[in-house]
């Protein structure tokens, strides 16, 4: 939404990317991508299914390696501190959630462990966020018995419980019912104003009008980076709908 | 002529979860009829009984006159059938799926090749490709050619663009919508409200309940009260004052507007203006608008507290 953009002074930049280029023997999935994500800020990733998103997301949160260009996440360097880019970035995505056999406490419980926080810690932790989604007396049921929009908001809340810089957000909201996808909105707010810099994925095109920033990524490459409200005025587009189309439409007519 | 679908009264549990509470609705010939719901709405369950798949617990149901339970093996002869998850041979090229499908279904490609055509030249230059190598755009053509490779006489089609972007999507309506011209009754589910109104006739579903049934237009026309979309150069504070607005029955962000829905005669548009400008609120602009099935499906949602 416009208003989140903050004035045009300088913003601390999160995410760098220059002309990262990932090769799978002759295939190319991503053709020299740069960008800058900003502090704070919701980032919308966008494009057709084998557009290299999904190739770029894992170099940025340091499970792959790029074959060449700069990559710099959180303050660290995607070749060399894969593993510091682990520890200041959450994840999460419709396919890789929670523990289904865990109870909602042990999850956290769990994660709180592998991302290094104390007993303390993870207790505050676990009570907050259990509180902000009111779901404090849920503490002790075992996940698979939640509705998936439940266990959407809980896998959310446990991929920043350790503070993360960045949160990235594969398709966070596929298959939710309508309501529950806009509260899934309200947290993503929060978490942006609350500073954590937020990188999604959707394919829900009304979405995209929420991000401050968009980039459709077309057979490998960036076609476009911009407000949203600059995009449709940019492809005389009335929704980010039709400029997705529009780009997109270009990919396919060269084949998949 | 006998009803492609008729489902009366179907219950189907799984221990203590409701799949399927009571559903009951037909589907007429040569329609294209959706069903729509998020996850967890029944929307499997629901394909499986009537693909003979599961057994109800409780209500009957018949495909083409015929009952899912005592009839199932005839049934199975006259469906075509796309499940959720790819469900092809991986290991099989294209051109082996298909003549694999035609085989079991005592037909050949060549017979029923008229029906496919469209959709099937378009991944002919893949012929010999393991279908496991295929994109998602190309594995949703090969499966959809693969169940109607028998000239079915009632498509099922579950969730056949969840996970598929936005062009695929559409490219996947317009083949739907040209199949119907051939006689088949096709009962597509899928978890995308934008996707109603390109169907004949639609059934909102949730935690197992129809919330309604009717055509996307009629479901619209239903919807009692005003609709208002409001633009506002500072949405988020935007919508909290709407959220807080005492005639407001709903205040949703919605792409790039805030969907207002008012249903007291009283209401008038001033009203609302000088409410937003006493908050502040300045440079924003209110249209009155037509409902969207993702605004009934909401408000049905909250007239039935079904959501959680």
């Amino acid at each position: 939404m416009s208003d989140m953009i903050k004035s045009t002074d300088v913003r601390e930049t999160i995410i760098y990317v220059r002309d990262l280029v990932k090769r799978f023997g002759h295939f190319v999935a991503n053709d020299h991508l740069s960008f800058d994500v900003y502090k704070g800020e919701i980032f919308g990733f966008l494009g057709a299914n084998g557009a290299g998103k999904t190739t770029a997301i894992r170099i940025l949160c340091g499970l792959s390696t790029p074959t060449s260009g700069q990559i710099n996440v959180a303050g660290y360097d995607a070749y060399l501190e894969t593993e510091k880019i682990k520890q200041n970035i959450g994840y999460m995505s419709q396919k890789f959630s929670l523990y289904e056999d865990l109870t909602v406490e042990e999850n956290f419980t769990f994660y709180g462990g592998v991302y290094g926080l104390s007993r303390k810690q993870i207790k505050e932790k676990t009570t907050l966020l259990l509180t902000r989604l009111d779901l404090l007396d849920e503490r002790k049921t075992v996940l698979k018995a939640l509705p998936l929009g439940w266990k959407q908001k809980l896998a959310f809340c446990v991929a920043i419980m350790h503070d993360p810089k960045i949160v990235f957000l594969d398709e966070p909201t596929g298959g939710v019912d309508p309501i529950t996808r806009r509260q899934f909105w309200d947290l993503i707010y929060e978490a942006s104003h609350n500073g954590i810099t937020v990188f999604v994925t959707t394919h829900y095109m009304d979405e995209a009008e929420y991000c401050e920033r968009v980039t459709i990524m077309v057979d490998g490459r960036i076609d476009a980076l911009d407000t949203p409200a600059n995009l449709k005025l940019k492809y005389n587009a009335g929704s980010m709908n039709e400029v997705f189309l529009r780009l997109a439409r270009t990919a396919k007519a060269t084949g998949e | 002529m006998n009803l492609p679908v008729v489902v009366n009264d179907v219950h189907k549990a799984y221990g203590q979860v409701k799949a399927l509470s009571g559903l009951s609705f037909e589907v007429k010939p040569g329609e294209l009829f959706g069903f729509i719901g998020p996850d967890g709405a029944g929307k499997t369950t629901l394909l499986r009984i009537l693909t003979t798949l599961l057994v109800p617990d409780a209500g009957s149901a018949f495909v083409d006159g015929l009952d899912v339970v005592k009839d199932y093996k005839a049934i199975r002869k006259i469906v075509g059938y796309m499940p959720g998850r790819f469900s092809l041979y991986q290991d099989l090229t294209v051109e082996e799926n298909l003549n694999f499908f035609a085989g079991i279904f005592k037909t050949t490609v060549k017979e029923n090749y008229h029906l496919i055509e469209d959709i099937y030249k378009q991944i002919e230059p893949f012929k010999n490709r393991p279908a496991g190598k295929l994109s998602g755009g190309m594995k949703q053509k090969l499966a959809l050619s693969c169940a109607l490779i028998h000239k079915p006489k009632v498509l099922f089609l579950d969730e056949p663009t969840t996970g598929v972007d936005a062009v695929s999507r559409t490219e996947f309506w317009d083949m739907l919508k040209r199949l119907q011209q051939q006689d088949i009754a096709i009962l597509v589910s899928t978890p995308y409200m934008d996707e109603a109104s390109l169907c004949d006739r639609v059934a909102l579903i949730q935690q197992g309940k129809l919330m309604d049934i009717d055509t996307p237009g009629a479901i619209t026309n239903k919807l009692p009260g005003r609709m208002f979309a409001i633009t506002s150069p500072s949405m988020y504070t935007m919508l909290l004052e709407l959220q807080q607005y005492t005639k407001a029955v709903s205040a949703y962000p919605f792409g790039d507007s805030v969907h207002l829905h008012v249903i007291d005669a009283s209401f008038k548009i001033s009203d609302l203006e000088n409410y937003l400008k006493e908050k502040g609120q300045k440079g924003f602009t209110i249209k009155a608008i037509q409902a969207g099935i993702e605004d009934c499906f909401m408000y049905l949602m909250e007239k039935h507290h079904a959501h959680v």
